[in-house]
């Protein structure tokens, strides 16, 4: 394979001839120049067979050069299925490689699929392998090694796009003449315009077309490109059309989103093969195809052609290759009428044939196959039907001009349908919603000067052959037998035509078979083939990559005020929804030890902890009481100022949601905390149910604008009273379960008297930026009585030690106050709250199960992970929720689920370990620490 | 992306948005377990025009939308309290 010298200017619109770049194909070194796309530099290096087809390996190479065929798909380095129509050749590429083959495109040693093909009919997988129900796992395992296209590289690196947001009054799809219009019109009407071209330059059609037609429009493209009301965005194309008119277009670097009040879309159409046998072999392509090589790329596409057309554009084709020095052996023409144009393809040379088409397509034979090498022509009676005539015509070019269907994807993404038109022989848009229009070859008009119609389209460009091998569908390798016999099947509509025969399904999405598939259909059914529906187009219009979809990641993290501290004493953070927390202070390896001395400082002398990440509330207003009545299960109306009480909450469905502590500041100043992943919840409810109830209340969600710390331990009292301070923090001044507000070292408190860990301690809740100068006080204070920061891990053995249940561990979606032991929490007198019919409804029932606290009857068994099953007689009679080593209860405790027969004291039940093996355990009391309440209330 | 206008903020996209449920009548407190039990679970999943609870996150405000359910078009938002003043619902 040497590659052909490139066609001088004007042809080679896009390349830039000093700037060769090489690069590898399936092992061969291949050359192309700036520019390029990679089909068009594989093309231009000699390469012909670039793909095989998926399901009979059929050699395949460029079908329409416009990146909506799935004739090309290449392997990247890691990048499956790239569409090497579009991909624009860049230097330091990684090795291309062909998809669908053993060896080589060229020579695949899986060619010996396609002699299967007569035992392989449309729905063969349906029907042969779903018998006996377990076979098809076994069948697949072959099948998928076999189809399938690329290979999707595990170890790529992560990619990702950037996403750029784009507002404008009107968006443009498509730069050619219809779009360069219709964007200048609407900038002049006064508009904010977007025109969004997928090819690098401004042009569209008539970028590969003849110097005449696009120097007509280059002072309108050098006009726009000067008007600063319209943003041009070249190699961008538009994959969708969404709600509210967000067109989303996706760039080699970032992927648009922009909101637009109106479209335009002038997208132009998607050029139609003619189905023949062979149709699909190398160098066998739509004449835009050949166009666009010779004007875009200045690729000669071949040296011998023969023309197959329904219309004047695969004439005019035929010119242009002539000109180019592509000698035009024969002009097969569809319809019967001469015309001008034939004869000048005649006086270069060319045999016309009229009412005529190509019959059948010939290869080199041989294993491997190969490009076209001559075609046999057939004339056409008044029913279609072709008579084989002449020798076969020797060529390595077919041009197939097959007519069109508008390429009208994102219409159809608002609702619009295409059609069947009897009177253009082809599909036309209907259905447009409000803001979206069509214009040019999108609305089937090519000729923009006169604005008619132009007939482009033939009824039944399809010539059967009885040998098959006549493509309909180049995806998926269907042929007009196959169609056929899915209608045969009894799949005649449309939709069930496409799902069942596989039709339109690849990634091309039926661009280039629907009309085919439907004219066929029609005949089958002896309808209209207008009478025959056609499927829903969905957005993205082309594959799309997770790069883009993705975008850069951005995860949101939230710290407390204190969070320097905690690095600086070592702190190993863990996340807690989108905080961080620290875990416990010390290396990664001292993890076991770390906790237990942090314990042992709570239970001996004091511990500090930052609990800034609880939820907090502030309810304000004459109704502020009534309305946390109504919230809670637990009651607050008549809470005197001053006093705390915890706060319980259940859904409408009377399952626990939250729970925290209620503080009355004043008679309709409440401030309350709720579980750090509750927080926003809780807020949001409340706000809901204020919005509804229409109460005189005020809501303000302060979880960022508090610091809070809890001083826990025997001298935590000692310790405070070291810092200035207006607040008794004596017992009898400051008794447990109490709220007072007053300054502590120089800071502004909200003391909260609570017992969470089950000792003499304090809840202090700061203005955000004094946590830290709080925390530092504290902790220098409390230097000689033996202070300890303590992390989250030690505040769990803490309270596990005394049996608090943390809502949303120790409790789940469905856990009702009375399983959870909390059914001293409803109010003792009837009174409405959320979720109470549901509380009082569960309530009638006995519990399924119960919250019951445990010890390891083994000292040295290890600690059961949560969710451990608790097993008994063989059966499933629990789980545990909570469970750690415990020095201050001498053993491993826990808390578990268990069904309400074993939960009785001392009763003794099986834990089964994730490794296998069960441990024993025998249900214990809790409190398992100070049972009597006596430290906590110091 | 859809966009919806919120009462209080104007156009804003649709994932500043969360949906909060069809707007429904709370049942009295006096009403039966069942009554309670429909109006916790049971969803009428209406064809055509709802009225629905929505709440724009970043403002945190509930806001209601009439909205149809076969076009997916908002027809309008409004603020429960306006909508009790003038609707020919009664929520």
């Amino acid at each position: 394979m040497t590659a052909l010298p490139r066609l001088p200017s004007p042809h080679g619109r896009l390349i830039d001839r000093s700037q060769p770049i090489g690069f590898r194909f399936d092992g061969r070194d291949v050359t192309g120049f700036a520019g390029d796309s990679l089909a068009s530099a594989l093309l231009g290096g000699g390469e012909t067979t670039l793909a095989r087809s998926f399901k009979y390996r059929r050699p395949r190479g460029v079908l329409s050069l416009s990146g909506f065929d799935s004739n090309v798909l290449v392997q990247i380095g890691p990048d499956p299925n790239v569409c090497a129509d579009t991909l624009p050749l860049t230097p330091g590429l990684p090795d291309i490689e062909s998809q669908n083959r053993s060896g080589s495109a060229a020579r695949d040693r899986g060619a010996w699929i396609g002699l299967l093909k007569p035992f392989l009919p449309v729905g063969f997988y349906y029907r042969s392998f779903f018998r006996p129900g377990n076979v098809w796992p076994r069948y697949e395992r072959i099948f998928r090694a076999r189809a399938g296209l690329g290979r999707v590289g595990v170890t790529s690196v992560h990619q990702a796009k950037d996403k750029r947001q784009l507002f404008c009054d009107v968006a443009v799809v498509g730069g050619g003449a219809a779009g360069l219009a219709a964007a200048m019109e609407a900038a002049r009407a006064g508009g904010k315009v977007c025109l969004v071209e997928a090819l690098p330059r401004l042009g569209g059609a008539a970028l590969y077309g003849p110097e005449a037609a696009l120097e007509q429009l280059r002072p309108l493209i050098r006009e726009i490109e000067a008007q600063p009301s319209i943003t041009v965005l070249t190699g961008a194309f538009a994959q969708g059309l969404y709600g509210d008119y967000l067109l989303a277009a996706e760039a080699a670097e970032c992927f648009y989103k922009i909101r637009v009040k109106a479209v335009v879309l002038a997208s132009g159409a998607h050029e139609q093969p003619i189905v023949f046998r062979n149709n699909d072999l190398p160098g066998v392509m739509l004449a835009s195809a050949a166009r666009r090589l010779i004007w875009l790329y200045g690729v000669k596409p071949g040296t011998r052609a023969v023309l197959v057309t329904v219309n004047d554009h695969g004439l005019e084709t035929a010119l242009q290759l002539s000109d180019a020095g592509v000698k035009i052996e024969a002009v097969a023409d569809l319809r019967g009428t001469r015309s001008a144009r034939h004869d000048a393809l005649a006086e270069r040379g060319a045999a016309i044939h009229l009412a005529s088409a190509v019959y059948e397509a010939t290869g080199p034979g041989g294993y491997f196959g190969g490009p076209v090498a001559s075609v046999q022509l057939a004339r056409l009676d008044d029913d279609g039907a072709p008579t084989p005539f002449g020798p076969p015509v020797a060529c390595d070019l077919v041009v197939m001009a097959g007519g069109y269907a508008p390429a009208a994807g994102l219409a159809c993404h608002r609702g619009a349908r295409l059609v069947y038109d009897g009177t253009i022989d082809g599909f036309r848009v209907e259905n447009l919603a409000e803001g979206v229009s069509l214009t040019g070859a999108a609305n089937n008009v090519f000729n923009l000067a006169t604005e008619t119609p132009e007939q482009v389209n033939h009824p039944f460009p399809i010539i059967p052959h009885p040998l098959g091998n006549d493509f309909v569908d180049f995806d998926e390798d269907l042929t007009v037998k196959d169609i056929k016999y899915a209608i045969a099947d009894g799949f005649a509509h449309g939709e069930l035509l496409k799902r069942y025969s596989t039709a339109g399904m690849g990634p091309s999405q039926g661009r280039q078979s629907a009309l085919a598939v439907l004219r066929i259909a029609a005949r089958e059914n002896d309808i209209a083939p207008s009478e025959m529906g056609t499927t829903t187009a969905r957005p993205p219009l082309r594959g799309e990559s997770f790069a883009h979809l993705a975008g850069p990641c951005f995860h949101p993290h939230q710290r407390t005020p204190m969070h320097r501290r905690h690095l600086a004493l070592g702190a190993q953070m863990m996340p807690a929804g989108h905080w961080h927390r620290p875990a416990f202070y010390g290396g990664p390896g001292e993890r076991e030890s770390a906790i237990a001395a942090e314990a042992a400082a709570v239970r001996s002398a004091a511990g500090l902890i930052d609990v800034s990440t609880l939820g907090k509330i502030e309810i304000f207003g004459p109704d502020a009481a009534r309305f946390l009545d109504a919230v809670y299960v637990t009651t607050h109306g008549g809470q005197p100022v001053g006093r705390v009480r915890y706060a319980l909450r259940c859904d409408g469905g009377g399952s626990i949601v939250d729970d925290g502590v209620v503080c009355r500041l004043a008679p309709e100043h409440f401030y309350l905390t709720t579980t750090t992943g509750q927080a926003t919840a809780t807020h949001r409810h409340m706000l809901w149910l204020k919005a509804q109830w229409r109460m005189d209340i005020e809501i303000s969600a302060v979880t960022g604008a508090y610091a809070a710390l809890n001083i826990a331990g025997p001298v935590s009292r000692e310790i405070l009273g070291k810092l200035a301070t207006d607040i008794d923090f004596s017992s009898d001044g400051f008794p447990y379960m109490t709220v007072r507000m007053g300054t502590l070292g120089g800071i502004r408190v909200r003391a909260i008297r609570v017992g969470f860990v089950g000792e003499l301690g304090f809840e202090l809740h700061v203005p955000a930026l004094y946590g830290e100068a709080l925390w530092d006080r504290l902790l220098e204070a409390g230097q000689t009585h033996g202070i300890k920061p303590f992390g989250v891990e030690a505040q769990r053995l803490l309270r596990l030690e005394k049996g608090h249940a943390i809502i949303g561990q120790d409790t789940d979606g469905l856990t009702t106050p009375q399983e959870a032991n909390m059914a001293w929490t409803l109010p003792k007198k009837p009174r409405e709250f959320w979720g109470r019919a549901a509380v009082q409804a569960r309530a009638k029932a006995k519990p399924e199960r119960l919250l019951i606290g445990f010890r390891l009857t083994d000292a040295s068994a290890p600690v059961p992970p949560e969710c451990c099953l608790i097993i008994e007689d063989g059966e499933i009679a629990g789980r545990v929720t909570s469970a750690a080593a415990s020095a201050t209860c001498g053993g491993v405790i826990g808390m578990a689920f268990v069904s309400a027969a074993l939960a009785e004291p001392g009763k003794a039940f099986s834990i089964k370990l994730p490794a296998g093996g069960f441990i024993s355990a025998q249900i214990a009391p809790t409190p398992f620490y100070d049972p009597d309440q006596e430290r906590q209330t110091l | 992306m859809k966009q919806m206008t919120c009462p209080l903020n104007g156009l804003r996209n649709i994932d500043e948005f969360i949906y909060g449920g069809p707007l429904k009548p709370i049942p009295t407190a006096d009403a039966p377990a069942q009554a309670w039990a429909n109006y916790t679970f049971g969803e009428d999943n209406a064809e055509g025009r709802v009225f629905e609870w929505w709440l724009h996150t970043p403002s945190s405000f509930w806001f209601i939308a009439e909205r149809d359910t076969v076009s997916d078009e908002v027809i309008r938002t409004m603020a429960f309290a306006d909508l009790q003043a003038t609707a020919s619902v009664d929520p």
